[in-house]
């Protein structure tokens, strides 16, 4: 007979945490939030810098003792137990800190001893990580001449040498070109498929939209809104956009004009969004008003219109 | 009752995880020339010391009378004091130089402290390592004295352990120092003052030589306490006051870790 779900010890969520508050002097990175991630889920914070998403991830990760609030991570209290959690998570932190003195496969090999691994077993979960984000052939080159994607998902091996059970990843994929993230995404993919708890920050809606199951939209250090990538959109945005320019015109000018078509009208500074269930019917009723945008783009709505909508900003500046 | 006191303050120490982190420089040691280069020319400088000054000076002073009544050539007496500046600086320019690099710049700590491994582990760690590397330096140092018969074997074996205690003594006050550097035009101040304690610790000439202010300000300096010590060993003439060198260089070598760890916590566990 099957056990219930709720009597599963797996049914415990890997974090939780309650009025969270990160505090630096009279700065406040981290104002009040509320956190659940559940065993296999891909959790996203998102937001722009100096959201708070970076304190929160190191409050998570043990190595940033919490204010105020309530935290607990693996069923365990960071404080306390901080060498205990952080024996059974994997870190991949926003900027690289990889060991330039170390080769590659010394890069794992070092830091699985960290967690008490022995030489043997230390050597081969390294060249099994190596094989698996595709570095094997550069295992005993140094650190420098790699590449930014190649030092990524060697800081994403390096978080894997332990086998974690929560995988923390702040910004994986910033400052890479687009095929290095591509193969990032597809490696944070498969990770995922295998059964690994990923939290991530990022501040890229395409990112966010790939890999989470669930995230939180993050701004000034307090939690703004909270579903899945489908769910938000769907609650905080329409289904497309029109993106219309009128060359060198004043986009708010037009957005006036504009006003009544679709949901809503929203002017950015080189550009208006016109918000609606079809974005093509939208672009008719321009022409209709006997508007001539020089460009009109249809697309899918994403969570850059979330955030958008939530701040009145955009995220990327 | 203090060492209870001490238990229920103190994090946990593995010596797995302390072990790890020399591992590390173990393997970093192996990865390139320039490291070498560093570890080589620390070893020289108190070598050169010895020959320029012990043998070389040393042969204009002739003998000198101790206030005890011995009498020995110059080499005799400065060899153990350079014996005791070779543990202090191999020791230093680990603990120093390249424990504030990996602090401050290469981000080697911050990646280890997201794992299990702790602040004072951290410390321990680097410490150990300092110690062994300038225990090289040291050995090399005591083979030389006794292959210039400055030094029987016998003793020059006591003052091995002593040199021991001397780098993680010095070793752990330029790790906690570090820990407070800015940037490094600090280190001048640092090698200042240990060039300072390199002259007037009891190194070339008895600090009895020197007026009594200046001889108990002396004797309140660690370098004086480090030479005192490997000294009464080397020479083949411990005494009591030994105990209290030792004593001095124990304290030395726990507050400078101890504080070493609470800054690095304070500093990349913000």
């Amino acid at each position: 007979m099957p056990t219930p779900l709720s009597a599963s010890p797996a049914a415990e969520p890997l974090i939780r945490a309650r009025g969270l508050v990160k505090r630096f002097g009279d700065f406040t990175a981290v104002d009040g939030i509320d956190v659940e991630v559940a065993p296999g889920e891909a959790f996203g914070f998102l937001g722009p810098n100096g959201a708070g998403k970076s304190s929160t991830m190191r409050m998570i990760g043990c190595v940033s003792s919490p204010t105020a609030g309530e935290l607990s991570i693996l069923g365990m209290d960071p404080v306390r137990d901080g060498a205990r959690i952080r024996a059974r998570l994997g870190v991949c932190p926003q900027q690289d800190n990889l060991d330039v003195d170390l080769t590659v496969r010394e890069n794992l090999t070092t830091y699985a001893r960290y967690f008490g691994l022995s030489r043997r077993e230390a050597r081969r979960r390294a060249d099994e990580l190596l094989e698996f984000v595709q570095l094997a052939d550069r295992a005993d080159s140094k650190v420098e001449p790699l590449s930014g994607g190649m030092k990524r998902r060697l800081t994403i091996a390096r978080a894997m040498v332990n086998e974690p059970d929560l995988v923390l990843l702040d910004e994986p994929t910033t400052g890479l070109d687009p095929q290095a993230r591509h193969l990032l995404w597809e490696r944070l993919f498969r990770l995922k498929q295998r059964g690994a708890t990923l939290v991530l920050t990022t501040h890229y809606m395409d990112e966010a939209e790939q890999l989470c199951d669930r995230l939180v939209v993050m701004d000034g250090g307090r939690i703004a809104a909270e579903g899945s990538p489908r769910s938000l959109i769907e609650t905080y945005s329409s289904p497309e956009v029109v993106e219309a320019r009128f060359g060198d015109a004043e986009p708010a000018e037009y957005a006036e004009k504009l006003a009544g078509i679709g949901d809503r009208v929203e002017a950015l500074p080189d550009r208006v969004l016109v918000y609606a269930a079809d974005g093509d019917a939208a672009v008719a009723a321009i022409h209709a008003r006997g508007l001539a945008p020089s460009t009109t783009l249809v697309r899918r709505s994403s969570l850059e219109d979330v955030f958008l909508h939530l701040t009145g900003r955009t995220l990327v500046d | 009752m203090l060492t209870t006191l001490l238990a229920a303050r103190l994090p946990a120490v593995s010596g797995a995880r302390v072990g790890a982190v020399m591992g590390r420089n173990v393997a970093s040691l192996r990865s390139g020339p320039s490291y070498w280069i560093v570890l080589v020319s620390g070893f020289f400088e108190p070598l050169l010391y010895l020959l320029s000054i012990g043998v070389g000076v040393g042969a204009l002073i002739g003998e000198l009378r101790l206030e005890d009544g011995r009498v020995l050539s110059y080499a005799v007496f400065v060899a153990p004091a350079m014996l005791a500046v070779s543990a202090m600086t191999g020791v230093l320019a680990e603990t120093t130089f390249n424990f504030f690099f990996k602090m401050k710049y290469s981000k080697t700590f911050e990646a280890i402290l997201a794992t299990p491994v702790g602040p004072l582990e951290v410390a321990l760690g680097e410490l150990s390592w300092a110690v062994v590397r300038g225990s090289f330096y040291t050995a090399v140092f005591i083979g030389v004295m006794v292959a210039m018969d400055l030094v029987s074997l016998g003793w020059a074996l006591a003052a091995f352990p002593a040199t021991v205690l001397v780098g993680f003594a010095f070793g752990a006050v330029g790790m906690a120092l570090s820990t407070l550097m800015r940037g490094w035009q600090d280190f001048d101040l640092l090698n200042t003052g240990q060039f300072a304690l390199f002259l007037f610790s009891g190194t070339f000439a008895p600090v009895q030589a020197y007026p009594l202010g200046v001889e108990i300000l002396i004797q309140l300096t660690p370098l004086y306490h480090a030479v005192e010590l490997v000294r009464g060993l080397a020479l083949g003439s411990p005494g009591p006051g030994l105990l209290l060198n030792t004593a001095y260089l124990v304290a030395m070598a726990l507050a400078g870790l101890l504080f070493a760890a609470r800054r690095v916590e304070r500093l990349l566990c913000a």
